[in-house]
C-alpha cells in the first residue's frame, strides 16, 4: 500500500468534474443519467479511500459506501422509468423538449 | 515506482479514458458500454483499497445491474434523429470550463490540506474487515437503521418505478 492517499483523491476530482461535465452538457436525458453515474462513483472512491486510509477498523466509510450503492440504484430505476414513460407520452428524450410544466 | 502504484497509474489511466468517452460519445449505446469499462475500473480500485465485498457488490450491482438497465433504456428510447446529429447542447464549452475550474480548485484544495505522501499502514492480519463490514451492518449500535432504511428506499424504488413505466394505465 505505497499509494498516496491524494492521488485517489485527484482520480476522484478528474472523475467527479468528468461526470459533471457529461451532466451539464448533454442532451439525451439517459446521458444526464450516465453522467450522475459517474459523479456517484468518484463519490464512492474517496469514501473507500478514506475507509482505508484513517482507521481499516471502522467501518463507516465501507457502510456509506453500500448506502450509496443502494440510493444509485433507485435513483437509476426510478429515473429511466420516468424517462421510458415520458418517451412513451411525447416520443422524445431529449431533455429540453420535455417542457409539460414549463410556463 | 513500485508495481501496485504501476497498477493504480494503468487503473486510473482507464477510468478517465472510458469516462471521457462516455460523455463526448456520439451514440448512446458505445456511451453506455463505455461506462461499464469505467466501473470495471472502479471495481479494480476496491480490489487495491482491499475493499474486497465493495469491488463484488460493483461488478455485481453496476455492471450487472444498472448498466444493463442503461442498455436497456437506450434501446427502448432508439430514434433514428438521435443516433445522427449532435448530442450535446450548443454552449457545451460552458461546462467544460465550468468542470476544469471546479477541477483545479479541488487540487489546488486536496494538495494544500493533505499529507501528499501519506500512505496507508498495512491492515493487521488478525483484523478480518469482511465480518466487520457485516457485524456494523446488523447491529443495533451501528448501522442497522440506516441499513434498514436502504432496504425501504429500495423497496419503494421497485414499486414506484413498476408504477411509472408500465403503460397499462391511461
Amino acid at each position: 500500500m505505497s499509494i498516496p492517499l491524494s492521488w485517489y483523491l485527484i482520480l476522484a476530482a478528474a472523475l467527479f468534474c468528468i461526470g459533471l461535465f457529461g451532466v451539464l452538457s448533454r442532451k439525451n436525458a439517459i446521458a444526464i443519467l450516465l453522467g450522475i453515474e459517474l459523479m456517484l462513483n468518484a463519490v464512492n472512491i474517496n469514501l473507500v479511500a478514506f475507509w482505508r486510509y484513517q482507521d481499516p477498523v471502522k467501518m463507516t466509510g465501507q457502510v456509506f459506501a453500500i448506502i450509496v450503492f443502494a440510493v444509485a440504484a433507485a435513483e437509476v430505476a426510478v429515473g429511466l422509468a420516468l424517462i421510458i414513460s415520458v418517451y412513451r407520452r411525447r416520443k422524445t428524450v431529449i431533455a429540453d423538449e420535455i417542457d409539460l410544466m414549463k410556463w | 515506482m513500485t508495481a501496485d502504484r504501476i497498477i493504480f497509474l494503468l487503473t486510473a489511466g482507464v477510468i478517465l479514458g472510458s469516462a471521457i468517452m462516455v460523455v463526448v460519445t456520439r451514440k448512446l449505446i458505445h456511451a453506455a458500454l463505455w461506462l461499464v469499462a469505467a466501473l470495471f475500473g472502479v471495481a479494480i480500485l476496491y480490489g487495491i483499497l482491499q475493499a474486497g465485498f465493495l469491488a463484488v457488490v460493483q461488478v455485481v450491482v453496476y455492471i450487472g445491474a444498472i448498466a444493463i438497465l442503461f442498455i436497456f433504456a437506450v434501446m427502448l428510447t432508439r430514434k433514428e434523429t438521435l443516433e445522427k446529429g449532435t448530442q450535446t447542447r450548443p454552449n457545451w464549452w460552458l461546462p467544460g470550463i465550468l468542470g476544469l475550474i471546479i477541477l483545479i480548485g479541488l487540487i489546488i484544495l486536496i494538495t494544500g490540506h493533505i499529507d501528499f505522501n501519506r500512505t496507508a499502514e498495512q491492515i493487521p492480519t488478525n483484523i478480518d474487515t469482511l465480518r466487520l463490514l457485516g457485524v456494523a451492518l446488523v447491529s443495533p449500535d451501528a448501522f442497522v437503521l440506516p441499513f434498514e432504511i436502504a432496504s425501504v428506499l429500495l423497496l419503494a424504488a421497485l414499486v414506484g418505478a413498476v408504477f411509472v413505466a408500465s403503460g397499462k394505465k391511461e
